[in-house]
């Protein structure tokens, strides 16, 4: 078991904790505080997955969130997650990881072939290619894109993980706890301000882990370290590493991806996996960092080919070799500091240095220690097929533009450094333009335009002394505008080496005759002959370029391929990068899950769910219950084995025949108060409210001001200046809002005050022939004599002891009265009732019966409400005052709704009186008509007609009631049904309404 | 998500408040005679700025205000807001 390029003591790694884990398979171990990558490679494991389009074998490239190739399938404590970045991801105990997007191995992968048919997908070859002919589409192009082009696979399972939301506010957020950021958030601490300090990585620091520099006399991973402590150990600041700030929104807002348990072997069942945190913050330090550029060569793809800051990081925490016969590829002084971490460590590196001869503080460091550098050599191509075996070097003439010597080295790896491009994601995503900066050849941003602040590496600076510099001032300054507090602190002395100058110069020319592919965005299979091809085809603008080649676009974003890509561009073009422009940044950042976007909403818990003050009695009883908006009602209450179509026909026929109560507290209740009520109901509804007395209720209709009905519902005048309000369930908060609307802006010189009771009142309607005998009973002093208690009277008398309101009103057409007591008091009401009306053989009723009974009587509801209807559409004209002003009154006069033929309300039968009508059945004259079929209407309610033992429906249909006695058909192309109906009025039974006043 | 400052209850996230259209429109007032024109000018007709626009929200889940905001509706930027009894300059 022993790992052939893990040194023996270098790495912040433990090694007193082995951790085994699979990778295709194969049986491996790594440390505590390994990833997947620092684990395989120390394993001497460098192929581990094909590319997106030519599935040509890929290794490493990176170590955090820059790689673009390492995507994993993973399987870990129970669940496989695809595309995880096995730079970034921790390694757990029994963790397995398995290569994707090969077949049937990652060894002898079929879709390889792609590789040598490559001139069969240039830029643009899915536009191309797979265009004709149109038939092949669907049997051949479509399954084999699918699967040639698939990354991982999504798990179908159930995601039984717990992910979390958390809202935050603070005074700064620092995103990045490298030099600049550490030094930020402590000067802000130390003003007295709250601060967040959000670090991607499992450890803080940043570049201080692996630069050779030190503060104060202490390593720069000690100061860090210092500093990190003390942070913790202050109650104003919050310090959360595995946390990835991924994007900037609207009044600086960030959303962070804190990955809480990833890395935990065991952990207890409410902790949860991720968790997502929305915060707001007053200002926002920015220091993300910077990604080292690579240079472009052939076969750059090739597994071993490493950033050169990566392999220096694999040494500096993981104690992990990329290679043992390294080539530090480099256009700047950077890559010296990696060249001599692995002199340090007995590894002879080549150093390849575009720049011609010259010196500095690392060069000259690298000479003293006998590295063999060579000045103006570059890597024309890389040689082996699944991993680096040697390197044709070139010696570049002056122009840079071929070579004066050409000669092939033996190489294990290849570190590469095209110097470094700032992280300006965040600040992209704030709305901040950014600018080009032509000192280091990529942009940074420009003027704010929220409060964010880059420090550091981020916004260009990438020595240490000025990063510490900018974190110390900016820090303190932008906390000391909150807290009103200025904390004086020291600089502290800072050590670190100086960088010469870089070379502007990142694509290596190929020798005559010599055509490997020289990748620039290596997630995406994009080349340079790819870019070429697009501009020669006509593309111009970055944006179109980005998407005819698909550079940049895959889950990396671009992030290292970006500016290399813009820098071909230019070249080409004969054009300054700035000219060129870049693509938009949009977050996140990285992938994140979608279990994390989820949070807890899903399940039970994905909406509120309210429930009656009887809910357990109706669940007691075998309640079928339904939603409604947010609450839950009782469909039916099903009795042995009885269908719902069975349950619902023995309610409704239970109340036609006897007595039932139905639980209706979910009725929207709206307590309206003042001296101008009156006035105020008067305006909002169709017909008059002046009048009403003391004690009556009265049906009202409400329209939009466009003359579309709104909503219907009683409305019972309480006291002088009270009334109580009843809306729909489902427009109870509409409702609500439009009557604030009208009498905070529109009228407010009215005195009213509304306030929603919906929740205050438990209510229960009594209806059926039987129910004012049950309400003699239920309440034995009352006169419940038609003339002491008529239809539309209202009572306040005590219900067995507690307080209730009578209302009798009706909405199944029958003799009814509902009853509304305090919630509290809503399951001793419903018991009572239950008890009390035993003798006259009431029945529960739920929702279905409801309908049954309010669409036989022809009564209108949702259905025929439906926000295309104005009152003379469903026959409640009569409703409509043409005396006085009221909201949507001058509508009513359009000539659309003026027209005789409009749509409006009728009944249907079927002709054979046995075939149920489906709700949105369209009517037609003849069903077998060429299409488009004229539409005449469709059918918008339907039930099983109790009274009359036959299917009866609700339609809105052409010419309405001119229709009466004609015949035509109901087709329901979705349940394949065609019914020949015939049209009748829409009040099917008691079309007098004597059973409500008798 | 925006962040609204109620002029009753201080600054609130967007997901407190519901959107309630263009605060500049008038309606007719009750009880009077009004144009056709008119009529529908104020029912249907809106003007969509690209920039500033004063605009009505609800406070929903707090106060139940309507409110006023001055709103860039490009880049989001809120300048103002007030009671909808106050003038946005
Ligand atoms: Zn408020």
């Amino acid at each position: 078991m022993s790992q052939p390029f893990r040194l023996n003591k270098e790495g912040l790694i433990n090694r007193n904790k082995k951790i085994s884990f699979t990778f295709n398979g194969k049986k491996l171990f790594g440390y505590e505080g390994d990833t997947i990558a620092s684990a395989l490679i120390a394993n001497g494991i460098h192929l581990v997955g094909r590319s997106f389009k030519y599935h040509r074998p890929r290794g490493f490239f990176g170590a955090g969130v820059e790689e673009p190739n390492a995507k994993l399938q993973v399987e870990f404590n129970g669940h496989s997650e695809p595309n995880v970045n096995a730079t970034e991801m921790e390694l757990v105990e029994g963790l397995s990881a398995t290569s994707q997007n090969c077949w049937p191995s990652v060894n002898f992968d079929i879709g390889a072939i792609n590789n040598f048919l490559k001139m069969f997908f240039p830029a643009g070859f899915y536009y191309k290619t797979f265009m004709w002919p149109k038939s092949f589409w669907y049997k051949i192009y479509e399954p084999f894109i699918r699967k040639a082009a698939g990354l991982g696979v999504a798990s179908i399972e159930k995601d039984k993980e717990r992910y979390e939301h958390k809202f935050e506010y603070c005074d700064l957020l620092v995103t990045g706890s490298g030099p600049s950021g550490l030094a930020s958030a402590y000067a802000a601490a130390k003003n007295g301000a709250k601060v967040i300090l959000a670090e991607d990585k499992p450890r803080f620091g940043g570049t201080l882990l692996t630069d050779d520099v030190s503060i104060d006399n202490l390593s720069g991973k000690d100061w860090a370290e210092k500093i990190i402590t003390e942070l913790k150990s202050m109650p104003n600041v919050t310090v959360k590493n595995r946390s990835q700030v991924f994007g900037y929104y609207d009044h600086n807002m960030l959303v962070m991806f804190e990955r809480v348990s990833d890395h935990l072997e065991k952990k207890s069942k409410f902790t949860p996996r991720q968790r997502l945190w929305y915060i707001r913050a007053k200002e926002t330090i920015l220091s993300t960092g910077s990604i080292e550029r690579p240079i472009v060569f052939g076969n750059n793809d090739t597994p071993g080919i490493f950033l050169s800051a990566a392999a220096k990081e694999y040494m500096k925490v993981y104690g992990v070799l990329v290679g043992k016969k390294p080539l530090i590829f480099t256009n700047n002084d950077s890559a010296y500091e990696t060249a001599l971490e692995f002199k340090k460590n007995n590894v002879e590196p080549i150093i390849l240095d575009t720049r011609e001869e010259h010196s500095s503080e690392l060069i000259d460091e690298a000479k003293s220690k006998g590295i063999d550098i060579r000045f103006s050599h570059g890597v024309i191509v890389a040689n082996g097929y699944k991993k680096v075996k040697s390197a044709k070097i070139g010696k570049l003439n002056k122009d840079k533009n071929s070579f004066e010597k050409i000669e092939t080295v033996d190489c294990d790896c290849i570190c590469v450094s095209g110097f470094w491009t700032p992280s300006v994601h965040l600040a992209s995503q704030s709305g901040n333009k950014l600018k080009y900066e032509e000192k280091i050849d990529a942009f940074i941003p420009d003027k704010k335009k929220q409060h964010e602040t880059s420090v550091g590496a981020a916004n260009g600076s990438f020595t240490l002394e000025e990063s510490l510099k900018h974190g110390f001032e900016n820090g303190s300054n932008l906390s000391a505008k909150i807290t009103e507090t200025k904390t004086e602190i020291s600089i502290p002395n800072v050590n670190e080496k100086k960088y010469g100058a870089h070379d502007k110069f990142w694509c290596m020319p190929l020798p005559k005759n010599e055509n490997p592919k020289r990748f620039v965005d290596f997630q995406n299979d994009v080349s340079v002959s790819d870019i070429e091809i697009a501009l020669r085809e006509g593309y111009r603008s970055i944006e179109h370029v980005k998407r005819y080649t698909t550079l940049g676009m895959a889950t990396d974003q671009g992030r290292t391929s970006n500016l290399n890509g813009l820098q071909l561009v230019s070249n080409i073009e004969n054009k300054i990068v700035p000219e060129v422009g870049h693509t938009t940044f949009r977050p996140p950042f990285t992938p994140i899950t979608i279990g994390t976007i989820v949070g807890r909403e899903v399940g039970m818990e994905y909406m509120p769910t309210r429930k009656t003050p009887m809910h357990e009695w109706h669940e007691k009883n075998n309640a079928v219950f339904v939603d409604a908006g947010a609450w839950k009602r009782p469909r039916y209450y099903k009795e042995g084995n009885e269908t719902l179509f069975e349950a619902s026909k023995r309610e409704a026929k239970n109340v036609r025949e006897n007595v039932g109560i139905c639980d209706v507290t979910t009725l929207g209740k709206i307590d309206i108060k003042g001296p101008d009520a009156a006035e105020f109901l008067n305006r909002v509804y169709t017909n008059a409210w002046m009048k009403l007395p003391i004690g009556k209720a009265r049906y009202g209709l409400m329209l939009r001001e466009d003359g579309i009905v709104m909503d219907d519902g009683t409305t019972t005048r309480i006291s002088e200046n009270h009334y109580h309000m009843t809306t729909t369930t489902a427009q109870a908060a509409n409702v609500l809002s439009h009557l604030e609307y009208y009498l905070q802006i529109v009228w407010p010189e009215l005195n009213v005050n509304v306030v929603s009771t919906t929740e205050q009142w438990a209510g229960a309607a009594i209806a059926g022939p039987k129910s004012r005998d049950m309400l003699s009973k239920l309440y034995p002093d009352l006169d419940v004599s038609n003339d002491a208690l008529p239809f539309m009277g209202y009572k306040e008398v005590e219900f067995f002891g507690v307080p209730s309101r009578i209302f009798r009103i009706s909405f199944s057409g029958e003799l009814a009265y509902e009853i509304n007591v305090k919630s509290d008091h809503g399951m001793f009401m419903w018991e009572k009732m239950m008890e009390v009306g035993k003798e006259f053989g009431n029945q529960p009723y739920g929702t279905e019966a409801l309908s049954t009974l309010r669409i036989e009587m022809g009564h209108v509801a949702g259905p025929e409400l439906d926000g295309r209807t104005i009152p003379s559409d469903v026959s409640l004209n009569g409703l409509v005052s043409k005396k006085k002003d009221f909201i949507g009154k001058n509508s009513l006069g359009r000539e659309a709704f003026n027209v005789e033929s409009r749509q409006k309300i009728v009944g249907l039968i079927p002709i054979d009186r046995k075939s149920s009508i489906p709700e949105g059945s369209h009517i037609v004259q003849d069903q077998n008509a060429k299409l488009p079929n004229p539409k005449l209407g469709h059918v918008s309610s339907s039930c099983w007609s109790v009274e009359n033992n036959n299917p009866f429906s609700l339609a809105i249909m052409k010419d309405g009631k001119n229709m009466i006695g004609k015949k035509f058909f109901a087709v329901s192309p979705l349940k394949n049904k065609s019914i020949e109906v015939e049209v009748i009025s829409s009040h099917y039974v008691d079309p007098e309404g004597k059973r409500v006043r008798s | 998500m925006l962040y609204i400052k109620c002029p009753y209850c201080g600054l609130r996230a967007q997901k407190e408040f519901s959107y309630g259209g263009d605060a500049t429109v008038k309606r007719p007032n009750i009880n009077e005679e009004v144009s056709s024109e008119d009529w529908d000018n104020f029912v249907y007709m809106r003007k969509s700025p690209r920039g500033k626009h004063v605009e009505l929200w609800q406070h929903i889940a707090g106060c139940r205000q309507w409110i006023k905001v001055q709103r860039d509706t490009a880049t989001h930027e809120i300048f103002q807001t007030a009671k909808v009894t106050e003038e946005i300059r």
